[in-house]
């Protein structure tokens, strides 16, 4: 029984993750991942990690990939034009990604490791229940638990300050070439409309001295 | 004081002036404050040479050879090279000749050079080449020889290309040096082969003690090394065939010709033969070839005098046929007669330059025969000089020459067995030497007057000419620096200039007095202690061939008279002789006055071949291999540097690919390192 | 199924999302490949975790959920960002580096 569920979710994540990469929609591409996480947190029932499961379905299922659709629909699902400008890594790249497989699974399976031939060890009463993640957390692991934290502030206040608008919601920031084929720095990128680029802030770019508004 | 103190003396003194005039003379009150300084270092090193002579006679004639060390260059890997000096009679008879000589053209030049720019420039440089000259004469040993030779033939370029905006002057300096560096590396290999594979010491004492005993008689390396001296001798004293470059060397102002391309500098390679006789005693077959060379200058050169037309030129060729007479006397082991020839030629030939460089002046910077004559009446001073060094130039009897060049040619006689053609050949160059001695005289003092010469002597006012030119080539100059300056002198207005030549001249008269045949040797007598292991010297002071002598004698008196009374004949009664000679004989003259092609001659054999190498090494190696060498790697380093730059070009995915590759591979390694 | 079998299977997961980092050109894509390469990674925590019996693997699991959230965050801040600036949403052509 709990190999044919091993096999059942193993082949859901694996087609899963073919098919983000190979869906030319991206919407598409978010649906395949979600179902690949959803084999995924079977995966991890069946090591018996109850606890990482239900957060992998609840965080990353419902909130992660949410937010993904959001985007996704807001910048819209164009597919790619199947013409490259750059390099054409196709075919190389799926050939070394075959050839990392390969190597990687002869590190595993040829390794010394003994355990991993095994079920593996007993196991405690408690083991993958939310108490003793709670317990681990909060003891052994109380330090990268309070880093966690501070990183996930940090990434909101990322969030707001990368995609706000300066001024009015619907007004376009400034006249902007035409969306097509176009060499960007990424100072022009990552520039706050009426801010000051880095490189102004730096004493370097002189051309734009009437905007001396700060935020 | 001992001798050498007093040749210590000699050699500072021009030293001192030359650093004087160099430094401070341009500074001096006064127009010729500096020749005046220059002519003092000269006179008082002379008096320094005088008190060396007179020291070192105060020693028995067994004990007159002194060496005196300044300090050591180097003594190390198998070289011991000292600054020493060696004060035995020879030295000490060249350092008189040479600062005596010396002290007297600069006098002669204080006026010479008078209104030129570098006036000052000039003195430091002759006061340069007497130091150098001293040096040389003076080494105890090669190292000093060596550096003095280098000396002088750097001296010899600086004077010849004195008037350096001159091309001809400038190019005829360069000329003069590269055949003098040909010279000064015969000297240097010479050395090599003569210490280095031989007596191992640098020393000239021991070198000659040893000689003997490390090479046997006519030994290769010895040979050699004596071949490559010879060279040395041959390029400094202008014989065939590294001769072409002292015509040009008539370039430099006239004094300069005196001192250094008369008097002394071609007169080093006597000496060099001379001082290193052990050597040739024991190398004959070295020996044999500088006599054989030596004949074949002075006939050459004479042959060559005949059809000069430039006066000083004329005078030039004169030095290198007497040279070759001291030349093929010292390798014919007759020492003190190539000796004694030296010490008068200095006279009469200093004394002939320096007559010649007052005509020169009267003809206003003329120098062509051509355009001179008649000048007896307006420079009686100087055609009486130019009578007394031609006469002594010409062995008339009881002038100097006539007892030095006889001299000469009675001890090559006296060898016997192939030398007969040698002295044949030395009276037919004599014969010729009159001939052309007088043909310059008569066509410059006698026959109708050219204009300079009736302006001279009606007015007193010398010729001037509109404006400055290069006597070879007409070109138009002007009298700023690197030319001549715009005064014209001549001995009749100029004391100096007469005092100078006054001496010279009394030398060139009388100067043959201290070795008349049967009265006595003085000569002879003093070079001895030099000389003293050697065969010939003591046979020749012991038992001249008197039968030779006497024959010698008269045939030389006949042979001068004849020659001067031949020039008399065709130059001044009947000049149309010379004009019908010159059709009826066009190839002998032809011959003569391209100067037998020795120039062309050089001219095909190394001067093209080396343009044309070094046209090839610029234009094709130096541009294909040197720097296509060089740009290439240039190249190949930019092409590597943009393949590599295409790591950085911005896209995204090749970072990432990059980055799994790296990944990929430490992968690999580990996995590889546990198997 | 041993423990081998799901490191092999976190393998295969890994190397497809790497793939499709380098295969595909939408920024959104490639994030979602990437979000890939983490649960690979997560799932190998948690076999080792099975396999040593501890809970770290699982801790470890979690808070590289927490940096996969947040790091989705940002990249798709960024990709707001450049469609409000009306540029193409292709890694290929944003490619001129600062200065």
């Amino acid at each position: 029984m709990e190999d044919v569920l091993f096999f059942i979710a193993a082949i859901g994540a694996v087609v899963g993750a073919i098919g983000v990469i190979a869906l030319r929609n991206p919407f598409y591409s978010v649906l395949a991942l979600v179902s690949h996480l959803l084999s995924l947190a079977l995966l991890f029932l069946l090591l018996e990690a109850q606890f990482v499961a239900a957060a992998q379905i609840v965080v990353y299922a419902g909130a992660v990939m949410v937010l993904y659709v959001f985007v996704v629909s807001y910048v819209g699902g164009q597919g790619e034009p199947l013409a490259s400008v750059g390099p054409g890594l196709g075919g190389v790249g799926l050939v070394l990604c075959i050839g990392l497989f390969v190597e990687l699974s002869i590190a595993i399976l040829g390794s010394g490791l003994h355990a991993i031939d095994t079920d593996g060890a007993k196991l405690g009463p408690g083991f993958g229940t939310p108490g003793q993640i709670g317990q681990l957390l909060l003891t052994k692991f109380l330090f990268p638990f309070e880093i966690a934290s501070f990183l996930l502030l940090v990434a909101a206040v990322g969030a707001v300050v990368l995609a706000r608008r300066r001024r009015g919601i619907d007004a376009p920031d400034e006249p902007l070439p035409p969306r097509d084929r176009l060499e960007l720095t990424a100072a022009e990128v990552m520039r706050i409309p009426r801010a000051g680029s880095q490189a102004e802030s730096i004493g370097l770019g002189q051309e734009e001295k009437e905007e001396q508004g700060g935020w | 004081m001992s001798p050498t103190t007093w040749a210590w003396i000699c050699l500072a003194l021009p030293l001192a002036g030359c650093l004087f005039n160099a430094f401070v003379g341009r500074h001096l009150p006064g127009e010729r404050t500096a020749g005046w300084i220059g002519t003092l270092a000269i006179g008082l090193s002379f008096v320094a040479a005088v008190g060396a002579f007179i020291a070192l006679m105060g020693h028995s004639p067994d004990d007159r050879t002194f060496t005196s060390t300044a300090w050591d260059y180097a003594d190390s890997v198998g070289v011991n090279a000292k600054l020493t000096i060696l004060i035995d009679p020879l030295s000490v008879y060249m350092m008189l000749v040479v600062s005596g000589v010396s002290a007297l053209i600069h006098l002669y030049s204080c006026v010479y050079v008078w209104k030129d720019r570098g006036f000052v420039r000039y003195f430091a440089y002759l006061n340069f080449f007497v130091f150098s000259m001293l040096l040389l004469v003076m080494a105890g040993n090669f190292v000093p020889l060596i550096i003095g030779w280098a000396f002088v033939g750097a001296a010899s370029y600086m004077l010849i290309s004195f008037w350096f905006r001159r091309t001809t002057a400038t190019r005829a300096g360069i000329k003069a040096f590269v055949i003098n560096v040909i010279g000064d590396v015969g000297l240097v290999l010479g050395t090599y082969f003569i210490v280095f594979r031989g007596s191992g010491s640098l020393d000239f004492l021991d070198t000659f003690k040893h000689v003997q005993a490390a090479f046997p008689p006519n030994d290769g390396d010895l040979v050699a090394g004596c071949i490559l001296l010879l060279v040395g001798a041959f390029a400094k004293s202008a014989q065939v065939p590294l001769h072409t470059w002292l015509p040009d060397a008539m370039e430099g102002p006239t004094p300069v010709s005196a001192l250094i391309h008369a008097a002394t500098m071609v007169t080093a390679g006597v000496y060099l033969i001379a001082r290193m006789h052990p050597l040739f005693e024991d190398a004959t077959a070295a020996a044999d070839v500088g006599t054989v060379v030596g004949c074949a200058t002075l006939v050459i050169a004479a042959t060559i005098a005949l059809s000069q037309t430039d006066i000083k030129r004329v005078i030039a060729y004169s030095t290198m046929s007497q040279i070759g007479y001291m030349i093929m006397a010292v390798s014919a082991s007759a020492y003190a007669a190539g000796m004694f020839h030296l010490f008068t030629h200095a006279f009469f030939k200093a004394l002939l330059f320096m007559a010649a460089g007052s005509i020169i002046g009267a003809m206003g910077g003329e120098q062509s025969l051509d355009k001179m004559g008649g000048f007896r009446r307006a420079l009686p001073f100087t055609f009486a000089c130019f009578l007394a060094g031609g006469l002594a130039l010409s062995a008339f009897p009881l002038f100097s020459g006539y007892f030095s060049k006889d001299d000469i040619l009675a001890l090559i006689g006296g060898e016997g067995g192939w030398h007969w053609i040698l002295y044949v050949l030395g009276y037919l160059g004599a014969f010729v030497t009159a001939l052309y001695t007088f043909r310059m005289i008569f066509r410059a003092f006698l026959g109708p007057e050219c204009k300079e010469a009736r302006e001279l002597r009606e007015t007193g006012h010398i010729a001037h000419h509109e404006h400055p030119f290069n006597p070879e080539t007409y070109e138009e100059e002007d009298t700023d620096v690197g030319f001549p300056g715009p005064g014209h002198y001549i001995a009749e207005q100029q004391w100096p200039m007469k005092v100078a030549m006054s001496t010279l001249a009394i030398g060139a008269i009388f100067g043959g007095l201290i070795q008349v045949p049967f009265v006595d040797d003085l000569v002879n007598v003093y070079l001895r202690p030099d000389f003293v292991n050697d065969p010939t010297y003591e046979k020749v002071i012991n038992d001249p061939s008197n039968g030779l002598l006497i024959f010698g004698l008269i045939l030389s008196a006949v042979i001068a008279i004849g020659g001067i009374g031949l020039a008399y004949v065709i130059w001044v009664r009947r000049p149309s002789i010379a004009v019908a000679f010159r059709e009826r004989f066009r190839p002998l003259y032809e011959l003569s006055f391209h100067k037998w092609w020795f120039d062309e001659l050089n001219d095909a054999v190394f001067v093209r071949p080396g343009a044309t190498v070094g046209r090839w090494a610029s234009n094709v190696f130096e541009r294909v291999v040197i720097d296509g060498l060089v740009n290439g790697t240039v190249s190949v380093v930019r092409a590597g540097s943009s393949v590599v730059r295409g790591a950085q070009d911005g896209f995204l995915r090749v970072y990432a690919a990059l980055l799994l590759l790296g990944l990929a591979l430490v992968a690999l390694w580990f996995l590889l390192q546990s198997t | 199924m041993t423990v081998a079998w799901y490191l092999v299977v976190s393998a295969l997961i890994f190397c497809v999302g790497a793939a499709g980092v380098l295969v595909r050109r939408s920024p959104l894509v490639i994030l979602l490949c990437l979000e890939l390469m983490l649960n690979a990674g997560n799932l190998a925590l948690i076999a080792f975790s099975r396999m040593t019996g501890t809970g770290d693997g699982q801790i470890f699991a979690i808070i590289v959920m927490v940096v996969a959230a947040c790091e989705v965050v940002v990249g798709l801040g960024i990709i707001v960002a450049l469609y409000r600036r009306r540029l193409p949403i292709d890694v290929d052509q944003l490619r001129r580096l600062q200065g």
